[in-house]
């Protein structure tokens, strides 16, 4: 009875322990929003025309050195999406777009990382935008600069698979259906590689 | 001494050149008119991207037509009618002409550098893009728009004035000018 009970004491003290290192582990590393940038480059009748998330957030567990025990969530707020101008921005949120009203925001969410050395790594995980979930690739460089770890990286998406542009903006003539989306993500608190 | 009769016609490449641009500046002014107040729609961005595509091509098409010009002295007017005309038509007659060539170049390069000001380079028939001589910039396109826009009224009008002069020479001058462009038998 005593012996099980400690046993149980044990057991539960390590998993806190584990927990709360994990935890620890996870808060270590910090996205700096206002050093990050999340972008993206549409075609119209062949002109790239760039546009922006101004929020988003990350969910970063990763240690470079055993990166497949790593993981990544991000979450972009769709409704912050911006091109620049006024005319598309009143666009963006309507239902034939990113029909923001239904789904606020546009997540990614790893299943594994992979390291590739030189500071790459490929994360492959499901990026779920309007309701539609994909599996993506994305290839990730990191580069440590003091404190501060920068992650890139360009990922080639097919609006058409997530129903971004319904209708009459279905038409890839118009509207390429190949859309790049460009990220920065300033971290804290990832260490060495 | 130059003893070849002085032409009295325009040369074949010139009226042809002549009569195509004639026909894609309305077009363009027309589609520009229209286009302008288009809600954000597919139909908006296809019209905006053949405007720039045509205008482009109207100002490749006013290089060559210039060039064309240079090389080949168009007729002069002929005495018969010069000796009719008071002096400001004369003066009038020549400004014209070279206030058009001026906006035939002016009118697309304002409206490239606003394309470019506006972020949006062209990228001429979808598959060519074309170098942005002005920087992306939103207060600049805001400064550059009107002047689009008050050029190319400035050519229509001049156009106009042109189409007006001719006729009346043809109409009520009678005095054959128009012929010098028409296209058909020397």
């Amino acid at each position: 009875m005593t012996t099980s009970l400690s046993h149980l004491t044990r057991a539960t003290g390590v998993a806190l322990l584990a927990a709360l290192a994990s935890v620890a582990a996870q808060a270590d590393q910090k996205l700096v929003p206002a050093q990050s940038e999340v972008g993206f480059v549409i075609k119209q009748m062949g002109v790239p025309v760039e546009g922006h998330f101004k929020k988003f957030d990350a969910q970063i567990a990763l240690d470079p050195a055993k990166p497949e025990t790593g993981k990544i969530a991000f979450t972009i707020d769709i409704a912050s999406a911006t091109m620049g101008a006024p005319e598309p921005d009143a666009e963006l949120p309507k239902a034939v777009w990113f029909n923001t009203t239904k789904f606020p925001q546009a997540t990614f969410q790893s299943t594994s990382i992979k390291g590739l050395g030189g500071g790459k790594f490929e994360v492959t995980g499901k990026l779920a935008i309007k309701g539609n979930t994909r599996d993506a690739v994305v290839p990730v460089t990191l580069a440590q600069s003091g404190a501060t770890t920068t992650a890139t990286g360009v990922v080639a998406i097919k609006r058409l698979a997530f129903k971004i542009g319904e209708n009459e903006w279905a038409d890839t003539s118009m509207v390429a259906d190949d859309v790049q989306v460009k990220f920065k993500l300033a971290l804290t608190g990832v260490g060495k590689f | 001494m130059n003893t070849a009769p002085a032409p009295r016609r325009y040369t074949s490449v010139a009226i042809f050149l002549h009569w195509l641009l004639a026909l894609a500046l309305v077009g363009i002014f027309a589609v520009g008119l229209y286009m302008a107040d288009l809600p954000f729609s597919p139909q908006r961005l296809k019209l905006y991207n053949w405007h720039k595509w045509a205008g482009v091509t109207i100002l490749i098409l006013s290089a060559v037509r210039l060039l064309w010009r240079l090389s080949h002295k168009p007729p002069a007017l002929p005495q018969a009618v010069t000796l009719g005309m008071p002096q400001w038509q004369l003066l009038a007659y020549h400004a014209t002409h070279g206030l058009m060539y001026a906006l035939f170049f002016i009118v697309p390069l304002v409206g490239w550098a606003y394309s470019s000001a506006a972020g949006f380079p062209i990228v001429l028939f979808g598959v060519l893009p074309l170098p942005d001589f002005v920087s992306a910039s939103k207060p600049l396109a805001e400064l550059i728009k009107p002047w689009h826009e008050m050029s190319a009224f400035a050519l229509a009008g001049l156009v106009t004035l042109h189409v007006a002069a001719a006729l009346k020479h043809h109409f009520i001058d009678k005095d054959g000018l128009l012929t010098r462009m028409l296209p058909g038998k020397r």
